[in-house]
């Protein structure tokens, strides 16, 4: 078995040997490093020889590790306490006590104590599986960085003593919305690159959703949980439209519709209609948006009015300047570019998205349709200046000089 | 990442056995599928009905012709698949070879090419596309 093997094996186990471990210790940061040995072990030895049960060996060789660490110490703490600590070897593992513990890892490595690029950095490597190198390569940042990242974060969790145990009940909303969040930051990065040369980096996008469908699987009575999954799936179906040969983003109202993918288009509808049940949540109704663009044909034949409401909903339920942004945009197409204008210079006059470039990128286009020729310029070419997305800022450039 | 199909592939012996345990299978297959809704990969599995219930079309020069049951000449049968979605072609073999299936039986893992990949005359996109655009929904 050469790395890769050893990899996908672990991308299936890593969330449940790392939370049966810290079960078995006590200690989510030892137990995290035992199983990061095991693993290099496994690089070492599975190309020599091929274990029988894989999964079986990486979970044997991180408690082996767990035991030496917890020996290790208790020989430096206090000798008479090395029985005590002994860990009685406990094979059956329970299968609704491993679903709670991978839960209770999710919370642990979205704690809100922890930064927010530590959550991201520990979600994607704890309950993900994916390599400090992997992680550093999507978010493009350095591998030590991200160790840095990981290593302080396991230190804030021992620190602040976070337990290894689900939210009480009446934290445990909160706290999920906590971790759907970290999920989400995850998808948006990867469906919109904040920096660099790319638009999409669909393999942090296919995490999202991986993690997304496993809180599904785990939490199946929460409905923003399926909002969440209904919103990543819908936007990820437009991924194969999004991008021209060269890489280039091609705006919702110029992507070739035909090239969406439909099965991911259906698995969000169904995800949406399990989460409509009891009222859409903010996730829901960002959902509820993406599936009116999922179930129309073409821009004209989009049902904007139903947009609109959906987006004063959300303004609602989740006020924004972001959101309030989207409306604009909706009203526009729902009622003419006027009304439109008048919420993005109502945003403008609250300076509520401070140096962002969407801002001017929306009052540009809006400007433009208003026949508002030398003013839309300017904007597009102050959103040009504000956009870190090089492909996304080459888009507004070009829009710009098409105006003059 | 891709999706991948892992298409069951018994014989009449490894059907038979199958059937005589059809209760533990069933239930055995109930808990990998929920194993694979949780860590995030499933998509969707079928199991096929009794290979001799079925029908097969043969194409040749003229209309096509029907006959009852199997190919007869086939040694191996598809009996049933799962499509996951998982992160590479390695992390698909490590699924397979969970799956519970009867000793003798096989299974081929193929990877399905993403709507991004298909050229823009193949039949996929064709039928999606122009079914979305006559019926105007999805």
């Amino acid at each position: 078995m050469g790395p890769a093997d050893v990899e996908a094996v672990w991308r299936i186990e890593s969330a449940r040997i790392v939370a049966a471990l810290t079960r078995f210790t006590g200690d989510f940061g030892l137990a995290e490093d035992a199983a990061q040995e095991a693993v290099a072990e496994a690089l070492v030895s599975w190309p020599l020889s091929s274990p029988t049960s894989p999964a079986g060996w990486l979970m044997a060789t991180a408690r082996r590790r767990a035991i030496d660490a917890i020996r290790r110490r208790t020989a430096l703490q206090d000798r008479y306490a090395l029985l005590a600590a002994d860990p009685v070897v406990d094979d059956d593992i329970d299968p609704d006590r491993i679903d709670d513990d991978i839960l209770a890892l999710m919370f642990v490595s979205c704690h809100p104590v922890l930064s927010p690029e530590a959550r991201v950095a520990l979600t994607l490597r704890v309950v993900g599986g994916l390599s400090t190198e992997q992680i550093a390569r999507a978010f493009l940042v350095t591998v030590p960085t991200v160790q840095a990242r990981i290593t302080r974060a396991k230190k804030t969790i021992a620190a602040a003593g976070v337990p290894f145990e689900l939210p009480p009940a009446g934290e445990r909303r909160e706290r999920l919305g906590g971790v759907l969040s970290v999920v989400y930051v995850i998808f948006t990065e990867g469906s919109t690159a904040t920096s660099g040369d790319r638009l999409l980096s669909p393999g942090l996008a296919y995490e999202a959703i991986r993690l997304a469908r496993t809180l599904a699987a785990l939490q199946p009575d929460e409905p923003e949980v399926h909002g969440l999954l209904a919103l990543c799936e819908l936007t990820a179906a437009r991924f194969p439209a999004r991008t021209d040969p060269d890489g280039s983003p091609i705006l919702l109202t110029d992507q070739d519709r035909r090239r969406w993918d439909f099965s991911a288009v259906r698995r969000g509808l169904a995800a949406l209609a399990i989460a409509s049940v009891r009222g859409l949540g903010p996730y829901g109704l960002q959902a509820a948006i993406a599936a009116a663009h999922a179930s129309a044909p073409s821009v004209e034949e989009t049902d904007w009015d139903r947009i609109v409401v959906l987006y004063e909903a959300l303004g609602r339920v989740a006020p924004s300047p972001v959101v309030e942004l989207n409306r604009a945009v909706a009203v526009a197409m729902a009622s003419g570019p006027a009304q439109a204008l008048a919420i993005v210079d109502e945003l403008i006059a609250s300076d509520r998205l401070p140096g962002s470039h969407l801002v001017p990128t929306v009052r540009g286009e809006l400007l433009a349709r208003l026949g508002r020729r030398p003013e839309a310029r300017a904007e597009l070419e102050l959103a040009a200046r504000l956009c870190t997305n090089q492909r996304e800022r080459s888009v507004l450039l070009r829009k710009a000089t098409a105006l003059s | 990442m891709s999706q991948y199909m892992l298409i069951m592939r018994g014989t009449d012996e490894t059907n038979a056995a199958m059937m005589a345990n059809v209760d533990e299978l069933m239930a055995a297959t109930r808990l990998f599928i929920e194993e694979l809704a949780k860590a995030g990969v499933y998509v969707a599995a079928e199991g096929l009905d009794d290979p001799g219930q079925g029908v097969v079309v043969h194409f040749g020069d003229e209309a096509p012709v029907v006959t009852d049951g199997p190919y007869g000449e086939t040694k191996e049968l598809f009996g049933g698949f799962f499509l996951l979605d998982v992160a590479s072609k390695q992390e698909a073999v490590e699924w397979a070879k969970r799956v519970p299936a009867a000793p003798g039986s096989k299974i081929e893992i193929r990877r399905v090419p993403g709507e991004d990949e298909v050229p823009q005359d193949s039949g996929k996109f064709v039928k999606e596309g122009t079914l979305r655009e006559s019926s105007g929904r999805i």
